[in-house]
């Protein structure tokens, strides 16, 4: 009984031990979080309205009600996903203009791509085929930046088309006629591609992969252990570790409720999101 | 049995003294017909309620008018069967020729119901009462088996769901349509026969009979002109509203019912129709207000967009669009409703916009996928090797 006492206690000090850093902000989680959430539900209202001939759009439609429904819960989804792009903004610009925060528009800590980035991604491809040694990331690694502006363009592109179609006869006054034909193809494949892409790329980019499997809880929690911070990102480890400001990015482990809860969000998340591809390509390929 | 029956005869003869329309000379027939359960050799009921008959059309007419082969007492057992057309020649004519003409199958009483009970047709007593029209017929166009037999649609139940249905056995509308309004009565025609107010060409008119006003529209219009030059794969009153099963048009079923049937002759109209928001939130129930093909091309006097009245006319768009999009301005109306976007010298910018995106889609998809499963093989390969080297498992 001691003994196990003592390797109970051995295990916890060890676990206690290790580190935490930060790598999101609370509002950067919340804003993922608003982010994958309106995601969700704009796939889940915008797939049967692209794919309105399928059996599960229709069974979908008459289950909650009709067109109506599903096109007030898109538009409903589509302003508060406007809202939080809007906040997002306004955000990159108070730090980096406003409070002339350095990092945001350049350097190692932006999501604005560098000549890093490019080596990195050609880096990276010949270590897949056993070519080369594996690059070191920096804070945002190339996929990173580009899921970001995959996302940020995401929105103004499918955004744009979308008021457009919304509010057809007020964009008709400065747009051509066959523009109003042009939005729905453009927001359609572009939401299409968005879809595709979060719910198959993003998914094993970032969680699925074996260094992540089955969860990056980091978006989550905001904090990653410093065994994760150093494999995952050795190069920003170093430089900081050489600023030596390792301890200003100091968290605190996670609490036991927020790893569950995080699971639980994070889990639903990714179910729906593979459903979600499932029904997509079987009406795609069913066609 | 005797006893039974002269009790009986006792009874009829009793009944009859009190009911003094009908002639005292039938008192014989009646003492013994007057008792209802009475049946003929065939097992037949010969029954007769005096008094029912004694009210009905032919109260007056003595038993031996109809039934003049029995002259005495004891007579041929089953009797002989009625001749209805001693009388009535001119129904008699119309059944030749007609689908019920075979007299065995259809004997004038399987329409005009019991023939010591028939009554003039304003009566609600008779049988072809307009209300009482669809369940006469019904009694053999109700029945699966006959259908089936006849290679018939089984009508009836269709019927009384329709609007004509409706209005006859809900509201009991005398001058909503019921089966004979469009189908005649004695002189029924298939609607193969070009003679039959059902025949394809005929139909505007038969259906015109009531719906005058939307008959003259129909008949000003591309569809109407061309049934009537002999065009009969132009559709008809029922090849939209179908005939038996008539909705109400404003009804969402209907409004999702329709657009295939223009399509079946509009292809790619359908086609390109499918490619746009209209089509998408039609198809998706509930939401039936989205443009369908008769809200802008008009639904009975369909004209061409070079005709001015017609309201897919370049002058008349900002009017029809404005139905719907409130707002709608001359740069609004530019909107292609039907465009194709696999077409590019129809539609160039919206040829190249779908290519654009397309290749957009399909080249970030595909340069990801290659890189992700390239990732993910090279990810656990370097896994297996670090956690073998450490004496972990790879689980």
């Amino acid at each position: 009984m001691a003994d196990l006492q003592q390797a109970a206690e051995s295990k916890v000090q060890s676990h206690a031990g290790e580190r935490y850093f930060m790598r999101f902000t609370r509002a950067q989680r919340y804003m993922h979080a608003v982010l994958f959430t309106t995601f969700l539900g704009l796939a889940a209202t915008g797939l049967p309205m692209r794919f309105s001939e399928s059996f599960w759009a229709r069974r979908f439609a008459s289950g909650v009600g009709g067109f109506g429904t599903i096109i007030f819960f898109h538009k409903f989804f589509a302003l508060v996903l406007t809202v939080a792009f809007l906040i997002h903004l306004k955000e990159v610009f108070t730090r980096g203009l406003v409070h002339r925060e350095k990092g945001i528009f350049w350097g190692n800590t932006s999501m604005v791509a560098n000549w890093k980035d490019v080596k990195d991604l050609f880096g990276h491809m010949r270590w897949f085929i056993g070519l080369g040694p594996k690059p070191k990331f920096e804070r945002y690694a190339y996929w990173e930046k580009f899921d970001y502006w995959a996302v940020f363009w995401g929105m103004v592109v499918i955004g744009f088309s979308g008021y457009a179609m919304w509010f057809a006869p007020f964009f008709a006054r400065f747009l051509p006629g066959w523009a109003l034909n042009a939005v729905l193809v453009i927001h359609s494949e572009e939401g299409l591609l968005a879809i595709l892409f979060i719910f198959s790329i993003h998914f094993v980019n970032t969680h699925l992969r074996p260094d992540s499997f089955p969860m990056d809880m980091v978006i989550f929690t905001g904090v990653e252990s410093e065994e994760e911070f150093k494999t995952k990102r050795p190069e920003e480890y170093q430089r900081v570790a050489a600023e030596g400001k390792l301890e200003t990015r100091l968290g605190v482990k996670p609490p036991l409720w927020l790893l569950n809860f995080s699971k639980a969000v994070g889990y639903t998340a990714i179910f729906i999101g593979l459903l979600l591809l499932v029904l997509t390509l079987s009406a795609y390929f069913g066609s | 049995m005797k006893t039974a029956s002269s009790i009986a005869l006792a009874f009829g003869a009793l009944l009859v003294f009190a009911i003094p329309r009908v002639a005292h000379a039938e008192v014989d027939c009646l003492g013994c017909h007057g008792d209802k359960s009475l049946q003929d050799a065939a097992g037949k009921s010969v029954g007769v309620d005096a008094g029912t008959f004694g009210a009905s059309l032919h109260g007056n007419l003595k038993c031996g008018d109809c039934h003049s082969t029995i002259k005495d007492y004891p007579h041929p057992d089953p009797a002989t069967p009625v001749k209805c057309e001693s009388c009535h020649t001119g129904e008699a004519e119309g059944l030749v020729g007609s689908v019920h003409a075979n007299r065995a199958e259809h004997p004038c009483t399987s329409c005009h119901g019991d023939a010591h009970a028939i009554f003039p047709k304003s009566d609600p007593r008779s049988a072809v009462y307009p209300l009482n029209v669809p369940r006469t017929c019904g009694n053999c166009h109700g029945n699966d088996a006959l259908a089936k037999k006849h290679g018939l649609p089984n009508v009836y139940p269709m019927y009384l769901d329709s609007i004509h249905g409706f209005a006859l056995s809900r509201e009991g509308l005398l001058v909503a349509a019921n089966c004979q309004s469009c189908h005649g009565s004695h002189h029924i025609l298939s609607h193969t026969d070009p003679q039959s107010p059902t025949y394809k060409s005929n139909i505007p008119n038969t259906c015109g009979k009531c719906h005058a006003g939307i008959t003259d529209n129909y008949l000003g219009g591309v569809h109407g002109k061309a049934v009537a030059k002999g065009n009969l794969n132009a559709p008809v009153c029922s090849d939209c509203h179908t005939a038996h099963a008539i909705l109400q048009p404003t009804e969402a079923s209907f409004r999702m019912q329709s657009t295939p049937i223009c399509g079946s002759c509009h292809k790619d109209k359908l086609s390109t129709y499918r490619d746009t928001f209209h089509s998408q939130l039609g198809s998706l129930g509930g939401y039936v207000e989205t443009a369908r093909c008769w809200d802008c091309h008009g639904a009975h006097d369909v004209l061409p967009a070079s005709d001015p009245k017609s309201p897919i006319a370049p002058a008349n768009l900002v009017v029809t669009c404005g139905k719907c999009h409130a707002g709608a301005n001359a740069s609004f109306v530019q909107y292609q409703p039907h465009a194709n976007a696999h077409n590019r010298k129809l539609n160039p910018a919206l040829y190249y916009t779908r290519l654009f995106m397309n290749v957009l889609l399909i080249g970030v998809l595909a340069f990801f996928a290659i890189h992700t499963i390239l990732w993910l093989v090279r990810s656990r390969y370097q896994q297996v090797k670090t956690r073998s080297a450490k004496g972990g498992n790879n689980g």
